[in-house]
């Protein structure tokens, strides 16, 4: 029988290889995007899980609000990546340190 | 071993393993291709829990336009990853030691906790408890108790929206554009010149 701890227990696998991911591509901002974005689905499985063992709709709800903010989140990250790769030439993050006075 | 626990682990397996694929892979293209399966099959997991609503906006809003928008930008942006990609394997060791660290931590909370609390109930049967469709009863509840924050959240993409548009928004030098400022404030006066002309001789600029 499948319960609670199986499903936490995906999230937090997919958590850590978001957090992994962050890591090990430190200068590629894409798949960090991409990394931030496994985070949120991560929270997100948590949350639906979690709705459904404990019988309250209230936790979908929320993840559909981390859905919005994460959707919001990668237009306005790429934006920014965007310009910023108009400006630079190129989108290594480890070094962007243009606003340093 | 029931339906429902092979699909389960099916869809986690693939979950998890398309999740590995995003961050490893060489191609960034490859990983967005990775990023729309793990979404597609992390949907699957909701439907096993009866979300069905959320699986169906997952797949709407990620896999439509999400992975769409990195697609483009991955496409669109003349990037040179294999540079990006240096450092990968002297970033691995610290890395994968810090992602033990946090999975061996969450797992044994959950271990710790896997027979109280949420964990001792079970899961709804079926997917509609009384007949009511999962997406009914969300909708009962999302636009009562918390429409304040339905409303809160469609700001928040408006300000997104407006802030991408601001961002990427570019007025090219030499084009003409449409100023209604400048056509409102016209007058007869600056909008027109009476010119003497003699006769025989013409007009010239």
């Amino acid at each position: 029988m499948i319960g609670l701890p199986h499903y936490l227990v995906v999230a937090a696998i997919l958590f850590t290889i978001g957090v992994f991911g962050i890591f090990v591509n430190r200068k590629n901002i894409i798949v960090i995007l991409m990394s931030v974005e496994l985070i949120l689905l991560a929270v997100n499985i948590n949350l639906v899980a979690f709705s459904a063992f404990l019988h309250d709709v209230a936790g979908q709800i929320f993840a559909m609000f981390v859905l919005t903010v994460a959707a919001a989140e990668a237009a306005v990250g790429l934006a920014i990546l965007v310009t910023f790769f108009r400006n630079r030439g190129d989108i290594a993050v480890d070094d962007a340190s243009m606003m340093k006075g | 071993m029931p339906v429902q626990a092979i699909a389960f682990y099916l869809l986690a397996f693939v979950t998890l393993a398309s999740g590995l694929l995003v961050v490893s892979a060489k191609n960034p293209v490859h990983s967005v291709l990775f990023l729309i399966t793990a979404f597609f099959s992390a949907a699957g997991l909701f439907v096993l829990l009866g979300a069905e609503f959320l699986a169906m906006l997952l797949i709407v809003v990620y896999v439509g336009a999400v992975a769409v928008l990195f697609l483009f930008v991955v496409m669109m942006l003349d990037i040179d990853f294999a540079a990006l990609r240096q450092g990968f394997v002297n970033n691995l060791p610290i890395g994968g030691l810090v992602g033990l660290v946090l999975v061996g931590e969450m797992i044994a909370v959950v271990a710790a906790v896997s027979s109280n609390g949420a964990a001792a109930k079970q899961a709804l049967p079926n997917a509609s408890p009384g007949g009511v469709p999962n997406t009914e009863v969300i909708g009962r509840v999302l636009y009562t108790d918390y429409v304040f924050f339905f409303q809160l959240a469609g700001l928040v993409l408006l300000v997104a929206m407006i802030g991408a548009i601001v961002l990427t928004l570019r007025h090219k030098p030499g084009v003409k554009r449409q100023d209604i400022g400048k056509q409102v404030a016209r007058t007869p006066k600056t909008g027109m010149e009476l010119v003497q002309i003699n006769p025989g001789e013409g007009i010239s600029e």
